[in-house]
């Protein structure tokens, strides 16, 4: 089974990659983390992502197009990378996401990646 | 009209409702082990006496607390039963029925309600169930503890964790298992599961609560945990391993506080001092300790215990023996050669007979423990100490990436900076 885990940071979480003080503890975490996902062989894909500032957001209405700066809504907590898994189910999924930086400071989602439409 | 003063009804209310929530803790497995007892429906029983404990927090302010709480939410429940039965018509359960309004009859002379916890407690780790559902199901029938909590306890979803518990409960109800303590014969490998599954109980509370930060919304299962222990002891006075399991929870809950300093980090076992020990839960694990190893039949619960008595010695100002608890840990995997056990062992004979005796363990492990994080956290430090620094710097950073406990991969991940430096 293939589920995302989707990493939500908070904003003093996403500050943290460039201080100096505090960004080696930060990417330390991860790197372990994502090492760790590549022994276990797991990862179909995955990405971190540059700060919610950095987003634009896009709608379009009856031919009107919206294009906004910032993500899709104010939130204390906001997508900050993400990972496809292959694991045997639900369990392992929620396991590897509590190992997660994310989990112990902001949180992670799991989500099974829906299968393909059958024809 | 107007009065704010607090009523006589308020002042009622609140003690019915602290009554009521005294009765539920003290005696809520032990009411719903004698419901099951007599009727194998867990689903129904759990039902019944929720809506007994809900007739009590309604009637018991007006009325008064019941003389007897316990008995009167056993009549509640039981009569939420039969009447659940006789509204289905299900002539099955009429036995079951006439049994409970038997047992009502007797009531008066009853002087206590008959425990069948034990009973229960066998039941929910017999062979038939599932092992990774027993510790789930022993926990909510016996202790009454939340799917939600048992789910999150365990890291799994709440959906996936009830759809468990009640698959459980049907082969509870249908299954051929007997609803009973086992005899001579059978004792021994079916105390071990239900030992075992109490141990994983334990497990699960390991790291809730020891950060003051997070208060007590996070306190863990172990007092729980240890309460069942207790009880395994007590109903079963002749078990050595019962009270195995109790000293080794003990000795480990003597150690909690210790086991983050006050901004919270990590403290591994050597480097915690024995002044932050609770002394007196020591004492009872160790009196516990010695009561079983007076019958003499030693036991992987046995042997643990005596692993976490051996460090507990230092509180008493004796240093660890390092060829001594190697030779504890070579006779706990002798007894259960679990992936824990071996990993602890291969730590212990290269605190004694150097790392490189340590590595050469770990490294016949190396298959089965891959994705296990205690075995790249001992790796990781016995390479250190071997003085494999990049080695032991890429072990380091794999046990960080498999905790899920920010604190010990803070520490994991400054241990492996300390090798660069």
């Amino acid at each position: 089974m293939q589920y995302m885990l989707i990493f939500r940071e908070s904003e003093a979480q996403f500050g943290e990659r460039n201080d100096p003080a505090k960004a080696p503890a930060y990417w330390g975490a991860w790197m372990a983390y994502i090492g760790a996902l590549n022994e276990a062989g797991v990862v179909v894909t995955g990405n971190g992502l540059e700060p919610p500032h950095t987003a634009a957001t896009v709608r379009v209405r009856d031919g009107a197009r919206h294009v906004q700066d910032g993500p899709y809504a104010e939130a204390k907590e906001q997508l900050g990378g993400y990972f496809v898994i292959e694991v045997p189910g639900l369990d392992e999924a929620i396991a590897w996401a509590a190992r997660s930086p994310s989990a112990s400071y902001a949180s992670a989602e799991v989500r099974p990646v829906l299968p393909p439409p059958q024809r | 009209m107007s009065d704010p003063a607090p009523t006589r009804t308020e002042g009622l209310a609140e003690e019915a409702r602290a009554a009521a929530e005294r009765a539920a803790r003290a005696s809520y497995g032990r009411l719903l082990a004698f419901l099951v007892a007599r009727t194998r429906d867990v689903t129904a029983a759990e039902d019944a006496l929720a809506e007994a404990f809900r007739i009590a927090l309604e009637t018991w302010p007006q009325r008064g607390v019941p003389e007897r709480p316990e008995a009167w939410l056993l009549t509640a429940a039981r009569r939420r039963l039969g009447h659940d039965w006789r509204h289905r018509g299900v002539a099955a359960a009429a036995a079951g029925t006439l049994a409970l309004i038997a047992d009502e009859r007797q009531e008066a002379e009853m002087a206590e309600i008959p425990d069948d916890r034990l009973k229960l407690l066998f039941a929910c780790a017999h062979p038939v169930i599932e092992a990774g559902v027993r510790t789930p199901l022993m926990l909510q029938t016996v202790l009454g503890v939340d799917a939600a909590r048992v789910a999150a306890s365990f890291l799994v979803s709440p959906a996936a964790m009830a759809q468990r518990l009640v698959r459980a409960k049907a082969k509870l109800r249908e299954g051929g298992i007997p609803f009973d303590v086992p005899g001579r014969d059978e004792l021994a490998p079916r105390l071990e599961a239900v030992l075992s599954a109490i141990y994983a109980a334990f497990g699960t509370g390991w790291d809730d609560g020891v950060n003051p930060a997070a208060g007590v919304a996070a306190a863990g299962l172990a007092d729980e945990v240890i309460f069942l222990g207790r009880l395994v002891v007590a109903l079963l006075l002749a078990e050595p391993e019962a009270r195995g399991l109790v000293a080794l929870m003990l000795h480990c809950e003597a150690r909690r506080a210790a086991r983050r300093n006050a901004a919270g980090a990590y403290v591994p076992l050597s480097d915690q001092d024995p002044a932050d020990w609770s002394a007196s839960l020591i004492q009872e694990a160790e009196a516990q300790l010695n009561l079983a190893a007076n019958a003499g039949r030693p036991g992987r619960f046995q042997l643990e215990a005596a692993i976490q008595s051996l460090h507990a010695g230092r509180a008493a100002g004796r240093a660890v023996d390092p060829a001594m608890l190697a030779a504890l840990y070579g006779g706990l995997v002798h007894f259960s050669p679990t992936i824990g056990a071996q990993v602890g062992r291969a730590v212990a004979h290269g605190d004694a007979f150097g790392p490189v005796k340590g590595l050469a363990l770990l490294d016949a492990l190396a298959e089965a423990a891959d994705g296990y994080q205690p075995y790249w956290a001992a790796r990781a430090n016995l390479l250190a100490a071997a003085g494999q620094g990049a080695d032991a710097a890429a072990a380091y950073a794999q046990a960080a990436g498999l905790t899920d406990d920010a604190a010990v991969r803070a520490f994991l991940l400054a241990r492996r900076a300390r090798l660069a430096s």
